[in-house]
């Protein structure tokens, strides 16, 4: 292939990246903006989400099931964990981490005992080629991309234009204002905690059918997103969304290109770059 | 100070304990706790940092691979010897420590352990991705190390040799956190953990102490991690892995972070409750998961930190 088209491709893969990036990244910067805590255990949701996806999908042959099924069984997992671990050590910052570190393992660890050690794909729902003069490129990607999107959007509207979402963002502005308010905000946490799991969990399921489910993988969702939120500025959705399409597509140009595992350090290093020139990265607030 | 004999005492009395066990020890543990010893190091390194200075990291997998990767690398491919190879690998710790201090010290909160782990996990991608020298994931091994002196030859794959060369490395680490604790500079560190506002206040400057902690911690981490390859005889990415960050922190948590023994109560531990999972089931991380949630639940202040609490308030 000539270089014009070899980039393209990159170009077509890092953007298909970008989008499902956004959304795995998405749920962690929400649980990060509105309760102050950093979930480590965020990529075991997304490993959840897939492995969910592919029990459902081969049990019922519907993978539109598994799609549905996927965010509630995690958003289910998260706000278990929430309630009989977080809430209780009242969401002390390094005591959470330390107990997200926990979840992460029992979650892995759980999966390798029931699923198992295996990589298992999961069938596309939808199946078309996209001809371009050059290469032939899976059209399910590009219905991921679109798909992502779309949830994307969905879930800045339920920010911007619903109470739930008031409720989101006066507390991440002002926890103690907003109880003031007459906001619940334990509830609130709670149901930030689970709806972080689903939207990584969705992210997880759409992305099986393209990359199989494997009990390990949530350690590079977890590092990609971690990758997008610090790079985006902590708290910031707005800038996880805009690193999110920066890295993703960075990383499927690199990754196509050279190699995914120098695309993956130059990711990590571009965080370090970043934050070295500015603390708190593109988006972020100035500390308080 | 009051009771400073005592704990002198304690310290040297728990060494004198583990240098007594060799001789009592059957093979297998004979080279199970010689491995804990350096492992212990590797902890007593990071509790420098999460126990006195109050920074939580997820990236000392680097130092203590950088200390692997110094020595090991230029014993296998330039023939250094056991010596220099040693002090390679030990600057190479320290320089690993001073590049990541100098970067991660710029953030504040979270941010400093997310930016730890990426830096790690860049120098783990980077240790496969140049594996034409490091040989990956599958690593190398070194084969019949020793150390000359005149006509005095020490084989280091023999198992008494292994015990005392980790247990004179345990030594020199826990005496001198110790030392360090006690230092006015041990001292200024606890209270930048407990108050930065007034540390600073107090004239001291915090950048240059916590990055003074985070020499003192890489450079003990790295010297643990020079010694498990010299001893063991074994460099690979593993070490170099997100595992190898979450243990140390574990450890120290377990047996209590910001005391001096813990961590080494908390490996001992540890190590076993891990080799005993590993027999019965192969998803025997479950184990440190569980342990994780269990130390934030219900023991928050470790093995020994709770019984420093209840019984013992002058350990340090």
């Amino acid at each position: 292939m000539d270089f014009g088209p070899h980039l393209f491709l990159a170009l077509l893969e890092g953007l298909v990246g970008a989008f499902v990036l956004a959304l795995t990244a998405l749920g962690l910067s929400l649980v990060f903006g509105v309760m102050r805590i950093v979930n480590v255990a965020h990529g075991a949701f997304f490993m959840l989400g897939a492995v969910v996806t592919w029990w459902v999908s081969t049990a019922t042959g519907s993978f539109l099931a598994a799609l549905l099924a996927a965010p509630v069984v995690v958003g289910a997992v998260a706000i278990l964990a929430d309630r009989l671990v977080l809430r209780r050590i009242g969401y002390e910052p390094e005591s959470t981490i330390v107990a997200t570190i926990g979840l992460l393992y029992i979650l892995e660890q759980v999966v390798l005992m029931t699923y198992g050690p295996y990589a298992r794909p999961v069938a596309a729902p939808i199946y078309f080629r996209i001809d371009f003069p050059w290469f032939g490129y899976s059209g399910y990607k590009l219905v991921v991309a679109a798909v992502a999107g779309l949830l994307l959007v969905l879930a800045w509207l339920v920010l911007s234009r619903t109470t739930l979402g008031l409720y989101l963002r006066a507390t991440q502005q002002d926890r103690e204002m907003a109880q003031t308010f007459a906001v619940p905000v334990e509830r609130v946490y709670t149901l930030a905690f689970g709806v972080g799991g689903g939207l990584t969990a969705l992210a997880g399921a759409l992305i099986v059918p393209v990359q199989q489910a494997h009990y390990l993988m949530g350690l590079d969702a977890l590092l990609m997103s971690f990758v997008v939120v610090i790079l985006g500025g902590l708290g910031s959705l707005r800038g996880t969304v805009v690193a999110a399409l920066v890295v993703g597509l960075s990383d499927g140009v690199i990754s196509v290109l050279f190699s995914p595992t120098l695309a993956k350090i130059v990711a990590t290093l571009l965080v370090a770059l970043v934050l070295a020139v500015r603390g708190r990265g593109l988006f972020g607030e100035e500390a308080a | 100070m009051e009771g400073g004999r005592a704990v002198l005492a304690l310290h040297l009395g728990v060494l004198g304990l583990l240098g007594a066990l060799q001789f009592l020890l059957p093979p297998f543990h004979h080279g199970m706790v010689a491995r804990i010893m350096v492992l212990a190091a590797y902890a007593i390194g990071y509790n420098l940092l999460l126990g006195y200075t109050g920074l939580m990291s997820l990236g000392h997998a680097t130092f203590f691979a950088a200390g692997m990767y110094g020595a090991g690398l230029t014993i296998q491919h330039w023939g250094f010897g056991v010596a220099a190879g040693f002090l390679v690998g030990v600057v190479g710790a320290l320089a690993a420590a001073f590049v990541v201090g100098v970067v991660t010290l710029r953030t504040v909160g979270p941010a400093f352990l997310i930016v730890t782990l990426m830096l790690a996990q860049a120098f783990y991608l980077a240790t496969l991705y140049f594996n034409e020298i490091t040989l990956g994931e599958q690593g190398f091994a070194l084969a019949g190390l020793n150390v000359t002196l005149g006509d005095w030859r020490l084989d280091l794959a023999r198992p008494a040799v292994k015990y005392n060369a980790a247990l004179a490395v345990l030594a020199v680490c826990l005496l001198g956190s110790l030392a360090l604790v006690r230092s006015p500079l041990g001292r200024a560190l606890v209270a930048l953990r407990e108050n930065e506002e007034r540390t600073q206040l107090l004239g001291y400057n915090t950048y240059r102490l916590r990055l003074v902690a985070v020499l003192a911690s890489g450079l003990t981490s790295g010297l643990a991690g020079v010694t498990y390859t010299l001893l063991f005889g074994y460099v690979g990415s593993t070490f170099a892995g997100v595992l190898y960050s979450i243990y140390p922190l574990l450890w120290t948590l377990l047996g209590g972070a910001g005391t001096t023994l813990g961590p080494l109560i908390g490996t001992l531990l540890m190590t076993y409750a891990v080799d005993v999972a590993s027999g019965i089931t192969d998803a025997y991380l479950i184990v440190v998961g569980a342990v994780l949630v269990a130390a934030v639940l219900w023991a928050p202040a470790g093995v020994v930190g709770g019984i420093r609490t209840r019984w013992a308030r002058w350990l340090p």
